[in-house]
């Protein structure tokens, strides 16, 4: 986390990638209480296990986002080392 | 017998690719244990994925669920949640381990708050979590070749077999050989369990749709988290726990000094979570054991996999299912031991004796590898737990080490050695003071609320160990903080 805070140029975007890497965390943790259910039956499966595969691929694609976005994956690895 | 011939077989491809992978080395300590720290991408994915997918995904995944049903999908969410934090936490580490040459987790602490004494505690801290992980291990190796003797081999003289060759092979190749055997266990694991996951409900109830409908049909509330107990609050606390703990076991904190980048683990972080999928089809064979071989209570649903593998299959399969899980457990196995005797050596026994060089730490880790396997020989035959619920141990021990972790990264002046030991002895003791007295949050303190007394265990230490650790770090700050101010400054 410190790294992306003190990583130039990154702005309001580095403390907004850390809360994009949150919501997995909501969706695992805060919709196991609404997800805790059989039916409806998705892919075959009880929708609680549903409910933990789909969020495993979106955590995948959170943090595909994230990597994207943040500009520490841009510059060449030495750069970051530098600091401001 | 063919069985165990094909697992045999597996065995020696192990010791194989671990002699070739140790010729040409020179194998000091940092070789031994961490690679020489070239590893890229590949071979780090491999290493740690290589941990990841052990006895706990093929057999204790599996058994909790054929045993508990709705309860087993917390393996699946836990490790999507630790991948988001690595994405941050371990290119943070990894800076901090390369600017300082270091070789462990225990090096790490050490160096952060300037304390070889608080190095050795965390080490010890550690070693004791991965007893459970690796009596984990050696329990699943003494399922796998007691069941594909069919009978002939008993658990007892199974286990036993499994921790010499476990021995031998870490002896024989330290990381390098872990790193290559990966290769081999993973191709394998993913082939067998995808098979398995498809073929067997389809097999015994015509699809997983078809089997789940069977399954929720005879046991009403099976497929979800039950009202108390293991409920939606337990899920919560657990799965937290266990995602916080990922990255704390000595073992994966140091395999992460492998790499010769930090983008390794950003990118890691985005594809680990798919290999995860694994898991499902390891779920769909645990379930179609609940129709196909009812009956197995407690620990024994660890062995549904396998038994249910028994029933449908020729020996041969018997001995690729049973060579992939001997892989499972000696790659982890492996790592757990090597990293294990290690810390004891260098963190823990060094210090005691000035003036040791490191080559005598690395012939002295090399001698502990066997007293540990015989320690965790011991714990093994005086087990019963299922492999879930030993990793649960291991967890709530190994977590302690993150509030620690996190403060020394974030916050380090917040913190001072006395308060981060103190904090970590808290969390440890309350962890060991309920286990060793089979209670829980409920039998301790019965006036709580439900919700409350289904709270992990490991989550309440959790937050003794905070409040221990900035409570005496309030009280050991020393008014002069110039002495933290170049320790901080790493962090970045």
């Amino acid at each position: 986390m410190h790294s992306a805070r003190r990583t130039r140029s990154t702005g309001a975007r580095g403390a907004l990638l850390p809360l994009l890497s949150a919501v997995p965390f909501a969706g695992i943790l805060g919709g196991v209480f609404f997800a805790n259910r059989v039916t409806p039956y998705v892919l075959g499966m009880p929708f609680l296990l549903f409910w933990m595969v789909l969020w495993l691929v979106l955590g995948s694609v959170v943090t595909g986002v994230v990597y994207r976005l943040d500009p520490s994956n841009r510059e060449p690895a030495e750069a970051e080392e530098a600091g401001p | 017998m063919t069985a165990l011939a094909v697992i045999a077989a597996f065995l020696l491809l192990a010791v194989g690719l671990g002699l070739r992978a140790r010729r040409g080395k020179d194998m000091d300590l940092e070789q031994w244990s961490v690679g020489g720290r070239g590893f890229g991408s590949v071979f780090v994915f491999l290493l740690l994925a290589g941990e990841i997918y052990t006895t706990f995904t093929l057999l204790g995944a599996s058994g909790w669920a054929y045993g508990k049903g709705g309860p087993a999908f917390y393996v699946l969410a836990y490790a999507s949640l630790a991948y988001a934090i690595s994405y941050w936490l371990l290119p943070v580490v990894w800076r901090f381990a390369k600017e300082h040459r270091l070789l462990s987790q225990s090096d790490f602490f050490a160096r952060k708050f300037d304390s070889p004494a608080l190095g050795a505690l965390v080490a010890l801290v550690g070693v004791v979590a991965m007893v459970p992980y690796l009596v984990l291990q050696l329990t699943g190796l003494g399922i796998i070749v007691s069941t594909a003797s069919y009978g002939h081999i008993s658990p007892h003289t199974a286990v036993v077999i499994g921790t010499v060759a476990l021995t031998g092979y870490v002896t024989i190749s330290g990381i390098h050989g872990a790193a290559w055997t990966a290769v081999v266990k993973d191709v394998l694991i993913l082939g067998v369990v995808v098979f398995l996951g498809i073929y067997l409900p389809l097999h015994y109830s015509g699809g997983i749709g078809r089997m789940f409908h069977a399954i929720d049909a005879a046991r009403p509330g099976f497929l979800t988290l039950p009202h108390q107990g293991l409920s939606p609050w337990w899920f919560v606390s657990t799965v937290l726990l266990s995602a916080l703990g990922f990255y704390m076991w000595p073992h994966t904190f140091s395999a992460t000094f492998s790499a010769r980048d930090p983008s390794v683990f950003r990118r890691n972080a985005v594809v680990l979570p798919l290999y995860q999928l694994i898991l499902l089809f390891v779920f769909f064979a645990g379930f179609a054991a609940v129709i196909a071989v009812p009956g197995l209570k407690g620990a024994d649903g660890d062995l549904s996999l396998l038994k249910v593998t028994v029933k449908s299959f020729d020996p041969w399969f018997v001995g690729v299912v049973g060579g992939a899980g001997l892989l499972t457990a000696l790659v982890p196995g492996s790592l757990l031991l090597m990293t294990s005797a290690t810390c004891l050596a260098r963190n823990v026994l060094l210090p005691l004796r000035p003036g040791t060089d490191e080559r005598t730490a690395g012939r002295l880790a090399k001698l502990l590898v066997p007293l540990l396997a015989a320690l965790a020989l011991v714990f093994t035959f005086n087990g019963g737990s299922t492999i879930v619920n030993l990793l649960l141990m291991g967890y709530a021990l190994v977590t302690q080490l993150f509030p620690a972790l996190l403060f020394a990264l974030a916050a380090r002046r917040s913190v001072t050695k006395q308060g981060a030991a103190a904090g970590i002895v808290a969390g440890v003791t309350t962890v060991a003071a309920t286990t060793l007295a089979h209670t829980t949050v409920g039998g301790l303190l019965p006036f709580l609320p439900q919700a409350v007394k289904d709270v992990n265990i490991g989550v309440i230490a959790l937050l003794v160990n905070t409040v221990v650790l900035l409570a005496v770090s309030a009280v050991t700050r020393p008014s002069a903080v110039a002495a933290a101010v170049p320790a901080a400054g790493d962090a970045g």
